[in-house]
């Protein structure tokens, strides 16, 4: 039987480590991913996993390590944040561009300066183009879900991508939630034996990783790498369906939130999606046409999805808990405008940064947010398209 | 595993070299200004110019010195450096001078016809 | 009662707030119930003003934010209070306990009026059965009695087992915290 359990999401990803059980953890501690990588060791010094922990000098050695225990065909494994995921910025093009399939946790944590310690999606952001396949979770649910399925998708003969995982750091890594968790054999049986393809400690048949490729070739492999991309959603909603046999959740690329008959929506992700559903509720309740659009798989961009879930919408808010610095919106916004352009009639939308360095986004936040985008219904007066949520403007 | 072909759809995965011992397939005698001539006459079979030439280049064929892989030979002379004094084995001869020959041509020629496999990326 | 039980904890750093609703949240999940625990992180020190929150309810809680309009404040160092807004956003008919050795009346004029004021010496309890003067377990003791949203009895068998996974082979400290959540549960006051 699943476990009901009480556990913060550091934890909870920790847990889903333990029952991936991978051969080889290479990592590095950093606020506040420090717990996974703490409370890993200790399951490796407990001897309830068989894996290698390395314990590097850096997240440049961490992701190091990772691509070459991958590359030697081992199922690898790390986590990290914000600077973290920085430090590592060369290596996971290299990771992704080798096709290797390796699974890391970023607990999403704001690029300093000023320093900041706290959540924003800066970090993974950054990364969106690295070629890593991004799910974000909006509560330690979640997060322990998208470890087990990430490891499916990684994997996957077709793709052989690798996978960043996200939570919110703080508002999910360290807050206590309830959650369900699967009973160790099952999720062994889901993720099945790790069958690397061509890993380099197979001696009998000798292969070459990472050789130079200039304009000879490079072109070719990177287009490779962008065609695993673009059908990568396809197999993550394979995964989640079989996921959702398993565990009676399901998941899709995008969760819509009453936007049937909705004039006015946010399209977020992370943990404020929760915090948003909640004001979706409490508008319901008082008869507005009020909804929700949760993105979960950033990379690929789920653009089917989003155009079909936002045609018939009045007007749109992009929420970036990011800054592109652009001064004209956050990624989110301008992946989620682009794609919604294509619509006959596209909505009305709006770029709000919200969030940086953990600056909490709560119900009266958002209601107020709704509140807004009903006045622009009315009016019809969109204003300014980019906008800052929950600034001191004075 | 052999490449269909050479379109992004064929290309291994990351560019993966799955061929062991595929440097064979990376010709280099192009590189050559000056090429080295092997006397069967006078070697004595002492087997230095097969110890020092850097490119395996020195062929043997029945445990015996057979010639010289001009497909992969740099020309950089080490083996007509290596080889006895009293020898003399192998000289050094510019490469126009080779080519104008006849002989050198029809060398020449005949290293392009048995070339196996078209070179990979 | 709405929904969402919400509930902020006021303490200084190293009286165990973080702790406490930690704890809060273990007994209350094991008690069939939807909870959040979490503490607001700053560069907080021993001694320092510490907040950390709980939410309660019977259906998945999908808020995730700080508690601003609490339905229960507790404080669990009274010198807290008129120096940090307490009472901020709580709720009308919300709940305020604090550890203080005064009456409830006493925290009243103080505070002036909001909400329903209780008091409990949690530290003079803790002192007496643990030891030390580590306020937060009396203080759920209290908590429980006010709010009626565990049983007494659960609670102290779940608590029993998760202070045996902190303090292994500590039997002392573990009943003596048993004790002051009894007797807190007794000794609180209202007004």
């Amino acid at each position: 039987m699943p476990k009901k359990v009480i556990m913060k999401g550091n934890e909870a990803v920790a847990l889903a480590m333990r029952q991936i059980n991978p051969n080889v953890v290479a990592a590095y501690p950093i606020t506040p991913q420090t717990e996974i990588v703490q409370i890993f060791s200790s399951f490796v010094s407990d001897e309830l996993v068989d894996t290698e922990f390395v314990t590097v000098e850096s997240e440049h050695s961490a992701m190091s390590a990772s691509i070459g225990a991958s590359a030697a065909g081992a199922r690898a494994m790390t986590a990290t944040s914000a600077n973290g995921l920085a430090f590592m910025w060369e290596v996971i093009y290299i990771a992704a561009s080798l096709r290797l399939p390796i699974v890391m946790a970023v607990v999403n944590r704001a690029l300093s300066g000023p320093i900041n310690i706290h959540c924003d999606h800066s970090d993974s952001m950054g990364a969106r183009d690295s070629g890593w396949i991004q799910i974000y979770s909006e509560n330690a649910q979640e997060a322990y879900d998208n470890m087990i399925q990430g490891i499916r998708i990684a994997e996957h003969e077709d793709l052989k991508l690798p996978v960043m995982v996200t939570m919110d750091g703080f508002i999910i890594s360290h807050a206590m939630e309830n959650l369900m968790v699967l009973e160790d054999d099952k999720v062994e049986d889901f993720i099945g034996e790790y069958k690397p393809q061509y890993p380099l400690l197979d001696i009998e048949n000798p292969v070459t990783y990472g050789p130079l490729d200039l304009y000879d070739f490079y072109f070719e492999h990177k287009r490779q790498q962008a065609e695993a991309m673009r059908i990568a959603g396809r197999i993550i909603k394979n995964v989640a369906d079989d996921y959702e046999k398993l565990s009676g959740r399901s998941y899709g690329l995008v969760e819509p939130y009453y936007l049937e008959d909705a004039k006015v929506a946010l399209v977020v992700l992370g943990s404020t999606a929760g915090t948003a559903k909640a004001c979706v509720d409490e508008l319901r309740l008082e008869g507005k046409k009020v909804g929700l659009l949760k993105i979960r798989v950033f990379r690929p961009f789920p653009y089917d999805e989003i155009i079909e879930a936002l045609k018939g919408l009045k007007v749109v808010a992009i929420m970036d808990r990011s800054d592109s610095f652009s001064s004209f919106g956050g990624p989110v916004f301008n992946e989620v405008r682009s794609a919604i352009l294509s619509l006959e009639r596209p909505p009305i939308t709006l770029s709000y940064i919200y969030g940086l360095g953990g600056r909490d986004v709560n119900l009266k936040d958002i209601l107020g947010l709704y509140h807004d985008l009903e006045e622009i219904v009315f009016s019809g007066e969109p204003g300014e398209v980019l906008r800052y949520l929950g600034v001191r403007e004075s | 595993m052999k490449l269909r072909g050479n379109s992004w759809r064929d290309v291994t995965p990351g560019g993966l070299i799955p061929w062991p011992g595929n440097s064979r397939q990376y010709e280099t005698g192009d590189w050559r200004t000056r090429r080295p001539i092997w006397h069967k006459d006078r070697c004595i079979q002492c087997y230095r110019c097969w110890v020092y030439c850097p490119d395996s280049a020195i062929t043997i064929k029945d445990s015996k010195v057979a010639g010289i892989d001009y497909d992969h030979c740099k020309g950089c002379g080490i083996c007509a450096a290596e080889c006895p004094d009293k020898v003399v084995a192998l000289e050094m001869i510019g490469e126009e001078e080779a080519i104008q020959s006849v002989e050198g041509f029809k060398e020449a020629k005949s290293d392009k016809e048995e070339k196996g496999e078209k070179p990979n990326a | 009662m709405p929904k969402v039980i919400e509930i902020r904890w006021h303490g200084r750093g190293g009286q165990g707030a973080k702790t406490a609703a930690e704890l809060l949240a273990e007994a209350a999940g094991a008690a069939d119930k939807y909870i959040q625990g979490f503490p607001e992180y700053g560069p907080e020190r021993m001694g320092a003003p510490v907040v950390a929150f709980n939410r309660i309810s019977d259906e998945p809680i999908k808020l995730h934010c700080h508690v601003t309009n609490p339905d229960v404040v507790l404080v669990l160092d009274s010198t807290l209070v008129g120096k940090i807004g307490v009472t901020d956003g709580l709720r009308e008919d919300g709940i305020l306990l604090i550890n203080t050795n005064k009456s409830p009346q006493d925290m009243r004029n103080l505070l002036g009026s909001i909400g329903k004021v209780f008091t409990v010496d949690a530290t003079g309890i803790a002192l007496e059965t643990i030891g030390r003067a580590i306020p937060n377990t009396p203080m759920l003791g209290a908590f429980i009695r006010v709010t009626s949203l565990l049983d007494l009895n659960f609670f102290i068998a779940h608590t029993k087992e998760e202070l045996k996974k902190k303090f292994k082979g500590k039997g002392q400290i573990i009943e003596g915290n048993l004790e002051a959540i009894k007797r807190a549960y007794q000794e609180v006051e209202g007004e």
